[in-house]
């Protein structure tokens, strides 16, 4: 059972801290600029793409792609410090379902998420791309569905690991690797096939290749997406299922 | 009536008893402490009591819901403040507040009322829209019990309230505590290790290794250390013992120089002495028993000696025999 005033609430209170840590606003938003605009700049003099996109605008949807994973991962990883901190046991004795948390939890990481993407998207025309509104509406879609899940899949590492010692093996193990392991910076089908299939067992793969389709859906040389749109946007949502399915079990089993 | 029923409740962590065997019951509306040193398991069954874990063996009704099965029923009709502090404290007193009420689905049309109820209760209402990072210890924890209170409970539950606040927050505390029953119509269950805090309960259990090894009101449990101890000083001692022996009929002695007689009501008895033989006695004393001196008979050790350094050990156990499993 999902109470609705309970998810109303979780996410509220996560709204309204994003909002007053200035901070951490800037930092989840200069992060992606410095990587587009220092290392995509700086490697688009380097890396030949074969004509159609430069290297810089074929990251963009990379880019965008690790605001949402960044984001989605650490908004859930703050299950951690709620319950460093005592708060989460207001939550566990209150009379609300396990998986109620868990939803108000993946949705607060896509409305976090799904803001500091549009606000990264917003530097699209400064790379020389042209994004119709329709393809504008496609990318907040994809960037919602994917932090939906890619924050479950957060609730589930927040689960196991109990303490916050633990972040940074998180951040370098699982976050970073994911990152890279996307089509983020190259294309997945010019990577040794043994990454080839590890990219495929990532959620980010997908979500990052669809922004690529809504990005520069004319490309159609080595830079050009992996795979099609439509299986782009079903592997996600399959994702977003059977991950806050598993959140949902692993929080209501170690709470 | 009674709103709780505790009976022959076990919970184990491994090779670990922590709560082993006790059983009680709580009257509606009264206060009743939960007497113990550290690591005797009075938070291991505060805990199983507010469902958040499952006992071993044995059951625990709440307003006659059974806490392990139907713990939604029970979650509804309790409020807990635990030992360690469970406020947001990047979020604002009044935020803090509409947070619970929200949790606990309070009716739209009540919540704000509810909520600055609770803060002008509290006496927080000036510091309403101020971070919690910046209350005191003593804020904090009036807050915590007024957000207890926001959903109406049966039952609130106080582990070790004032653990940890200056002695004036504590009086404080011990003032808005004490008032809730009456004005909030809730039952207390609460833990301490302070004999002081014990004493305006209504009913005690003391619990020493996991065990209930005593209980009944404060005057009651005080009765069984015999009664109060009355020591005279008179100008001659051995006329004075053969007097009230005579008079009373009751057995006194004398010791360094003092008599010394032990009676039930000390305050109705000294009265009475120096009515009958009040030229001869130049100073009078009372002693009353402390709970102290019932834990002291009892456990043969003074609670706060600090029992804390075997206590915390098992604290410590049980915590990371509970990182290690899951919950329950």
């Amino acid at each position: 059972m999902i109470e609705a005033n309970a998810v109303y609430v979780i996410v509220a209170r996560e709204f309204k801290k994003f909002i007053r840590e200035k901070s951490r606003l800037i930092s989840t938003i200069a992060r992606p600029l410095v990587w587009l605009f220092l290392v995509g700049g700086g490697m688009s003099r380097l890396v030949p793409t074969g004509g159609g996109v430069s290297y810089i605008q074929f990251i963009f949807p990379g880019i965008l792609g690790m605001t949402i994973l960044f984001s989605s991962i650490f908004s859930s990883i703050s299950i951690i410090w709620d319950k460093e901190f005592g708060f989460m046991k207001e939550i566990l004795v209150a009379p609300i379902s396990r998986f109620s948390v868990v939803i108000g939890k993946a949705m607060s990481g896509m409305i976090l998420s799904t803001i500091q993407a549009v606000i990264i998207l917003a530097f699209f025309p400064f790379l020389g791309l042209s994004i119709g509104p329709l393809e504008v509406v496609g990318i907040i879609f994809v960037c919602a569905i994917l932090s939906f899940a890619l924050a479950s899949f957060g609730i589930v590492l927040a689960s196991l690991y109990e303490s916050y010692e633990s972040f940074s093996v998180i951040m370098n193990f699982i976050v970073m690797p994911m990152f890279f392991l996307s089509g983020a910076m190259y294309p997945v089908k010019l990577m040794p096939s043994m990454l080839r299939h590890l990219t495929k067992i990532n959620p980010l793969t997908f979500g990052v290749d669809a922004l690529k389709h809504l990005t520069f859906p004319l490309e159609k040389g080595p830079m050009s997406p992996d795979f099609p749109f439509a299986l782009d946007v079903l592997i996600i949502i399959a994702a977003a299922f059977v991950l806050v399915g598993i959140g949902g079990k692993v929080f209501e089993r170690k709470g | 009536m009674q709103i709780m029923r505790v009976d022959n409740l076990v919970k184990k962590f491994g090779a670990i008893t922590a709560v082993d065997g006790i059983s009680f019951e709580v009257e509606q509306n009264t206060i009743f402490g939960f007497l113990g040193p550290n690591g005797a398991g009075k938070t291991t069954t505060i805990n199983i009591l507010c469902t958040l874990l499952a006992p071993t063996s044995g059951t625990a009704f709440l307003d006659g819901h059974d806490c392990y099965s139907e713990s939604a029923e029970v979650r509804r009709s309790i409020g807990i403040v635990f030992q360690d502090s469970s406020l947001d404290k990047d979020l604002t007193a009044r935020e803090n507040l509409m947070f619970h009420a929200y949790l606990y689905d309070v009716p739209k049309a009540e919540r704000r009322k509810r909520v600055e109820e609770a803060l002008d209760f509290s006496g927080l209402k000036e510091r309403a829209d101020n971070l919690i990072k910046t209350f005191s210890g003593g804020m904090k924890r009036r807050l915590e019990v007024a957000r207890g209170l926001i959903h109406r409970p049966k039952v609130l539950f106080l582990d070790e309230p004032t653990l940890g606040l200056d002695p004036q927050s504590r009086q404080n505390l011990w003032e808005f505590i004490t008032e809730l029953p009456r004005r909030h119509n809730v039952t207390i269950f609460m833990t301490t290790h302070y004999m002081e805090e014990a004493e305006v309960c209504d009913k005690i259990a003391i619990i020493d290794k996991g065990r209930i090894i005593a209980s009944g009101s404060p005057r009651e449990l005080k009765k069984t250390m015999g009664g109060d101890v009355i020591y005279l000083k008179t100008a001659d001692n051995k006329k004075a013992i053969e007097e009230i022996r005579g008079l009373f009929g009751i057995e006194a002695s004398e010791k360094d120089g003092e008599i010394f007689i032990s009676v039930l009501r000390g305050e109705a008895c000294i009265p009475e002495i120096i009515r009958t033989i009040g030229e001869q006695v130049l100073s009078v004393r009372m002693q009353r028993p402390t709970l102290n001196d019932v834990f002291l008979k009892l456990t043969g050790k003074e609670i706060r000696e600090e029992t804390a350094a075997a206590g915390d050990d098992i604290k410590e156990a049980v915590r990371s025999y509970r990182r290690r499993h899951d919950r329950g």
